[in-house]
């Protein structure tokens, strides 16, 4: 359960300990989660919640055995049957004729008079103005970390014991930084924090006790010799300090996040929201978005930020309307859209406008949806590692769009310079948008890995990321997502990584019989 | 500093200028910093500042200023429009400098009050200057510096006008004054004529914080002295400090004002705290300055970011208490293997690398020619031509084209005229330092 520990220090390759979070010699910030046996921190104050108690035993990962040779699961294979192979195959899947509204009843006016029921968990109305997607952050206070105390931050508690070692610690919609920046930062109670880190002192394990240390007094992380300034910076080596972006995780009951600046990057820019919420019929909506600011562009992380919060909000509130998830997703993509391009200046070609790319997926009633603009994707793994993963999402890139075009193959396209030059995105200077959605029902559990390219740079077919998903990813995707994020990271980590992990569980509806699959789903639709 | 808590108080703001990333392995950060003061002269003008400025007027009474007597008689007349110039309220005094150096008024090692009886009084008194002596310019300044120093004023400041070198002193002890006096009162220095040194005067500008000029005409001393003396009561806030902060293992290269001149301050660093260090820029009225600030960090890896260095606007503080900041900006390093991004150069920086280098070639192709190098003098002033051709510095092009005729001034083709008279090398070479600012666009 290490394959996400790095053994040596990526900044300066120095042997790490257990418990570092940073390295002693050039503070580079170890961001993935030490999976220290608890009597490593003995002095961290464990809140009393039923999550505290001690991680069990890390269950034994079989990842990479026996599914290399199998043959796909026979669940799946019913709906594959009815659902083209998807990758490298697009032309049969994403150019369906788009046929919104009739088939979902959403055509004609929705009937709108019910009020969704309240939604189980508090992240399930996220504030408006919450940034980079933390659903429960208290709008206008984004640095102060003080007052988003554990009551106002406690999503669905239930999965503390998920935590590997005793970082567990009650945390739900707001959690993150478990485990990497926690210790600089839990020092101060907030108070001119610059990096607004939403977790509540105390609450983070960070072992320090936070009113020992006056604000302000926070150790730099690099050259632990000199405090941080307000603006900051060490005031003695100078060294940036961990920004609240630069290592990102969010867990709800039913779907976690990770999202990592990388290894050679200054800062991320990538964005996700994970959100969860209920349909009308009071059964529980899963929701999850991943944004990848698109470099080039100026303020790509605000793009990638602006562009996540607004997708799933627009989720947030069709979902629980009643509207069918896919059309659902249109819409957040559009909407995502129009928030990226109100970031773009007012002088048009001024500068590169803002510009990011977006993956989504829903988990709704049995329905898997995915949306994407761009080169993030999702893939499927099934719980039974025998079934075949695969990749629910086809880029748009370069070449993607020349092996979709027969024009090269896929090896060849992807060895070109231009591979991963995008052809879609959301931005101002988009020339045309065309979300992608596509909607699945799987007859057997799995997860949707939703992630960045940060991610299947080092891992791309979806065997690979099969291989290096835990095989618990299901009841563990926090640290699902955890391990996805450092195999990238162990891989050289040259971009942003973000990867959010949905666990799929299929309906325990009647089966169709074998063999009646088109009745059981109508094939993924799309829409362009 | 009781008056700066005033609201009329100028505001200042600093921002940096800079491209803050770097490729893997660089370790030179370059970045303008402009300082920007607004909003308190207007308010304060004539009012609130009464008794907040000394002034004391240096004249050149040496034997030289009579040849020809126009000399002398513009410098009566410039001193006397300068003294009319004062704000009513401002302390000031006249000094007659020769090989010693003499009040003239009010005498006694006092200054007097601005107002009509005592402006009636001073222009009476320089009717009896006359000229006659040697020049030891250390001397005025010494003088100068005894007056001011009795003074509460806020702003001191010193006029300087000499016409010839600074004969009857060695240039150790001038420097020696120069360095005993900084801090203490700024100075504006003129050379009338040109039979005066270039670089003794601007020597003097320089380590003052004050302008240098030149005055070929005597005739043009009166709306000289006129706008400096308006300059003078312009001025707000004294002794103004840039201090650079920098991290551990950080060295600065160079600091140098580059707006509205080129003036190096590497060298005129205090300490002032732990890594920090305080460059002078003198007193502020409602005016912008840019520095160019070189700093070398440690090498990082590809995706570190650093703070290179804080530069703030101080006020240093009386007796013990701590400075105030008037004005903060940061420096930043941020390593990257974008090449698109790390070899991009910022244009304010470009631009004043350009000036600095303009000056300097100017400075560099005007000695060689002193030297008889026409080869050398040719190329750096054709490079100077070029430079200032393409920054838009029409002044300093003009002047040149008085020094060289330009055949190609893109191409930077010049042949050096066989004439050129001492007033227009003079002007060429005084003025060589003044820079325009970045075209907007």
């Amino acid at each position: 359960m290490s394959m996400h520990r790095l053994s040596g220090c990526p900044g300066c390759a120095e042997p790490l300990e257990d418990g570092d979070r940073f390295c002693g010699v050039c503070g580079y910030a170890v961001t993935a989660p030490p999976p220290a046996p608890a009597a490593d921190h003995p002095t961290i104050p464990l809140p009393p919640s039923p999550g505290g108690v001690p991680a069990p035993a890390p269950a034994p990962a079989p990842a990479g055995d026996g599914y290399d040779a199998a043959e796909p699961a026979p669940g799946w294979g019913s709906v594959a049957s009815a659902a083209p192979t998807l990758v490298g195959d697009p032309a049969d899947w994403a150019v369906a004729p788009p046929d919104p509204g009739t088939p979902y009843g959403t055509g004609g006016e929705p009937a709108y008079g019910t009020p969704p029921a309240p939604p189980a968990p508090p992240a399930a109305a996220p504030a408006p103005a919450a940034r980079y997607g933390h659903p429960g952050r208290p709008p206008g206070e984004p640095g102060d970390a003080g007052d988003t105390g554990p009551e106002s931050s406690a999503g669905p508690a239930e999965e503390h014991h998920r935590y590997d070692g005793p970082q567990a610690t009650p945390q739900g919609a707001t959690s993150g930084h478990e485990g990497s920046y926690a210790a600089p930062r839990g020092t101060d109670p907030g108070h001119g924090d610059p990096y607004g880190t939403p977790q509540g002192a105390g609450q983070g394990g960070d072992g320090t006790p936070p009113e020992g240390t006056p604000a302000g007094g926070k150790t730099c992380v690099a050259c632990r010799a000199g405090h941080v300034d307000t603006d900051g910076y060490c005031e003695h080596c100078g060294h940036a300090q961990p920004r609240e972006r630069d290592h990102q995780e969010e867990e709800l009951g039913s779907v976690a996040a990770v999202s990592d600046r990388g290894l050679r990057h200054h800062r991320n820019e990538d964005s996700f929201a994970v959100a969860a919420t209920a349909l009308p019929d009071g059964s529980a909506a899963t929701v999850a978005i991943v944004c990848d600011g698109v470099s080039s562009a100026s303020r790509p992380d605000e793009a990638s930020a602006a562009a996540a919060a607004a997708a799933n909000e627009a989720l947030l509130d069709a979902l629980p309307r009643g509207a069918h998830p896919q059309e659902a997703m249109h819409e957040a993509i559009l909407a995502a859209a129009t928030a990226v391009n109100a970031l773009a200046p007012e002088t048009p070609g001024a500068q590169n406008a803002p510009a990011c790319t977006l993956v989504g997926a829903v988990v709704s009633s049995g329905l898997l949806t995915i949306g994407w603009v761009g080169d993030s994707r999702a893939y499927w793994v099934p719980d039974d590692r025998a079934a075949l993963p695969r990749r629910l999402t086809e880029d748009d890139s370069w070449a993607a769009q020349m092996v979709a075009a027969g024009l090269m193959g896929e090896a060849e396209a992807y060895a070109d310079v231009r591979a991963h030059a995008i052809t879609g995105w959301l931005g101002a200077d988009a020339y045309d948008l065309e979300p992608h959605t596509a909607t699945f029902k799987p007859d057997h559990p799995g997860v949707v890995v939703v992630c960045t390219d940060g991610l299947w740079n080092y891992a791309e077919s979806a065997r690979d990321i099969a291989r290096v998903l835990p095989a618990d990813a299901a009841v563990r995707p926090l640290h699902s997502a955890q391990v996805l994020v450092g195999h990238a990271l162990d891989g050289g980590g040259h971009d942003n990584v973000t990867v959010a992990i949905v666990p799929f569980a299929a309906l325990p509806e009647p089966r169709p019989e074998p063999g009646a699959g088109p009745e059981a789903e109508p094939e993924p639709r799309a829409q362009a | 500093m009781a008056n700066f808590a005033k609201p009329s108080a100028p505001r200042f703001t600093l921002e940096v200028y800079q491209n803050e990333f770097l490729p893997e392995g660089g370790r030179d950060v370059h970045a303008i910093v402009t300082a920007t003061s607004t909003g308190g002269a207007t308010a304060t003008r004539a009012s609130a500042l009464q008794g907040t400025a000394a002034v004391v007027i240096m004249v050149d009474c040496s034997g030289s200023m009579e040849y020809p007597p126009e000399k002398m008689r513009g410098a009566r007349e410039a001193t006397a429009a300068a003294v009319d110039t004062l704000r009513d309220g401002t302390s000031f005094a006249v000094i007659a400098g020769t090989h010693v150096a003499k009040e003239v008024y009010p005498g006694q090692g006092r200054l007097a009050v601005a107002g009509p009886a005592t402006r009636a009084e001073a222009k009476e008194a320089l009717r009896g200057l006359s000229s006659g002596g040697g020049t030891a310019i250390g001397t005025w300044l010494r003088l100068a510096d005894g007056l001011l120093r009795q003074s509460a004023a806020v702003i001191r400041h010193g006029i300087l006008l000499t016409d010839g070198r600074n004969e009857h002193e060695e240039p150790a002890v001038l420097r020696a004054t120069l360095d005993a006096c900084a801090g203490r009162f700024t100075c504006d220095a003129r050379g009338v004529g040109t039979d005066w040194e270039v670089k003794e005067v601007t020597q003097i500008a320089s380590a003052l914080l004050g302008s240098a000029d030149i005055v070929a005409d005597p005739a043009h001393l009166a709306g000289d002295f006129t706008h400096m003396m308006e300059n003078v009561m312009g001025k707000e806030v004294a002794d103004v400090a840039l201090r650079l902060w920098t991290p551990v293992g950080v060295e600065i290269q160079y600091v140098k004002q580059v707006a509205p001149a080129v003036q190096d301050l590497t060298d005129r660093r205090t300490e002032a705290g732990p890594r920090a260090g305080d460059y002078p820029t003198g007193s502020w009225g409602d005016e912008s300055r840019e520095y160019h600030v070189c700093v070398r960090v440690p090498s990082a890896s590809v995706g570190q970011e650093m703070l290179a260095a804080r530069a703030t606007l101080v006020l240093p503080g009386t007796a013990g208490e701590p400075a105030t900041v008037l004005a903060q900006g940061l420096v930043r390093a941020v390593w990257t293997d974008d090449l698109a991004a790390s070899t991009a150069i910022n244009p304010q920086v470009a631009h004043y690398t350009g000036q600095a280098e303009l000056a300097q070639a100017i400075q560099q192709g005007l000695e060689a020619r002193k030297l008889g190098d026409v080869d050398g003098a040719t190329a750096k002033l054709g490079r100077a031509v070029q430079l200032a051709s393409v920054s838009g510095n029409a002044d300093t092009a003009k002047l040149l084209s008085k020094v060289v005729d330009v055949v190609d001034a893109v191409a930077g083709t010049v042949r050096l005229k066989a004439r050129v008279t001492d007033a227009d090398e003079m002007t060429l070479e005084t003025r060589s330092t003044q820079t325009v600012r970045v075209k907007k666009t």
